[in-house]
C-alpha cells in the first residue's frame, strides 16, 4: 500500500486534495489511529489516516508526525463525519488534540482515567493491584 | 424385594436425596423449630438469581440452566432479569472499568437480603487481563459471598457454587444485616 507523511500543518489540505482530485476520490476514511514512538524525539506522535478511492478501489496510507509536547493536529471532522469517533479513541489511548474537534473526550475509558494508556511510558499491567505475584503473572 | 431404586428411605439406604430438616421438635402430624431456621430453609430452596453474563462465563451458567445440569433442581430456575425481585447477584465475566458502576447500581438496586456470587477467574480477580481497563476483581466494588474458581468454570462448579451459596442462605441469622459488622462492611464499599 502506498504510503506518504506531510507536515501535521498540512493534513486537511492534503486530505482535501485527495477528497476533490477527479481520478483520485479519496472519499472514504476506513481508519485513523496514532503510533507512540517514543524514541523519535521532536516527532513522537504520529496519525495515520487510511483512505479508500471507492471508484478507484485504491487504499492510500498517510501520515502526519507531531511532538508530543504539543500533540496538535488539525481535526478531519469536517470533511469526514466518520473521523469523529475515531478522532476521539486517538485521543483517549494516545493524547492527540484534534483541533476543530466539535467534542474531543474519551469515547471508551472511563472518564476518570487521567492518562493516555497507550503511550509507551505507561505499563501496560494494572497498577493498584498488590496481590498479584510479579513473578507469575511475567511481569 | 429390595426396590430398584433406592430413593429417600431414611436409615434403610446410604443415598439421601432430601437432605435432613433443622434441629427441632417433632412428633405425630407437627414439627417445631425456631423462625430464623424456617426462613433459611424456604430462602435457600427458592434463589432466584440475576445473571450478570458478560462473556465465556455466562455460556457455561447457560448450560448449567439447561436440562443437562439443570439448576432449576436447586430451587433456582426461575432467573430474574430485574435486580428488585432477585436475591443472589451472580456476576460471570471479565468486568470493565467502565463497566463497574454498572454492577455496583444493579446491586445496589437490588432489595435486603442480597447475596453476590464472583463466576470464573475474571470477575474474582480480573484473571488474565492484567490491564488498565479492567477490573481487578468484583470486590473491589462490592462484597462477594462465594468466588468459583476456573476460566471458565464447569457446570458442576456453578452448582457446586450456588449449593454453597445455599449453605450460606441457610445458615444466615435473621439479625446479620443490622449487626454492625455487616454494616461496616458495607460502608467499606460505600454503601448506605
Amino acid at each position: 500500500m502506498l504510503t506518504f507523511e506531510a507536515p501535521k500543518e498540512l493534513n486537511l489540505k492534503v486530505l482535501q486534495f485527495l477528497y476533490d482530485e477527479d481520478g483520485l476520490a479519496f472519499r472514504f476514511m476506513t481508519d485513523l489511529q496514532a503510533v507512540h514512538y517514543p524514541d523519535n524525539k521532536g516527532r513522537e506522535l504520529a496519525v495515520v489516516y487510511h483512505l479508500h478511492s471507492l471508484t478507484e478501489n485504491v487504499r492510500i496510507r498517510f501520515k502526519v508526525f507531531t511532538d508530543i509536547q504539543t500533540p496538535d493536529v488539525f481535526s478531519a471532522t469536517a470533511l469526514f463525519s466518520g473521523a469523529n469517533w475515531m478522532e476521539r479513541e486517538t485521543y483517549d489511548f494516545y493524547g492527540v488534540n484534534f483541533v476543530g474537534h466539535p467534542n474531543l473526550k474519551r469515547i471508551l475509558n472511563v472518564d476518570e482515567m487521567d492518562y493516555f494508556p497507550m503511550r509507551k511510558e505507561f505499563p501496560l499491567e494494572e497498577q493498584t493491584r498488590v496481590d498479584k505475584d510479579d513473578d507469575m503473572f511475567g511481569r | 424385594m429390595a426396590r430398584p431404586v433406592q430413593y429417600n428411605i431414611y436409615g434403610q439406604t446410604d443415598v439421601k436425596l432430601v437432605k435432613e430438616g433443622p434441629e427441632g421438635y417433632m412428633g405425630e402430624g407437627f414439627f417445631g423449630t425456631s423462625l430464623d431456621k424456617v426462613v433459611g430453609l424456604a430462602r435457600k430452596n427458592s434463589i432466584w438469581p440475576l445473571p450478570f453474563a458478560t462473556s465465556c462465563c455466562g455460556i457455561e451458567f447457560m448450560a448449567t440452566m439447561g436440562s443437562h445440569y439443570d439448576l432449576a433442581r436447586f430451587g433456582s430456575e426461575r432467573v430474574g432479569f430485574s435486580p428488585r425481585q432477585c436475591d443472589l447477584l451472580m456476576v460471570m465475566g471479565t468486568i470493565a472499568k467502565k463497566m463497574a458502576p454498572v454492577v455496583k447500581q444493579v446491586y445496589l438496586q437490588m432489595a435486603e437480603p442480597r447475596w453476590v456470587l464472583a463466576m470464573g477467574a475474571c470477575a474474582s480477580s480480573g484473571g488474565i487481563f492484567d490491564t488498565y481497563s479492567v477490573l481487578q476483581g468484583i470486590d473491589q466494588i462490592i462484597p462477594v459471598d462465594v468466588y468459583i474458581p476456573g476460566c471458565p468454570p464447569r457446570p458442576e462448579a456453578v452448582i457446586d457454587g450456588i449449593m454453597k451459596i445455599q449453605d450460606l442462605i441457610g445458615k444466615e441469622s435473621l439479625r446479620r444485616r443490622n449487626s454492625d459488622k455487616y454494616k461496616q462492611l458495607m460502608e467499606s464499599y460505600g454503601i448506605q
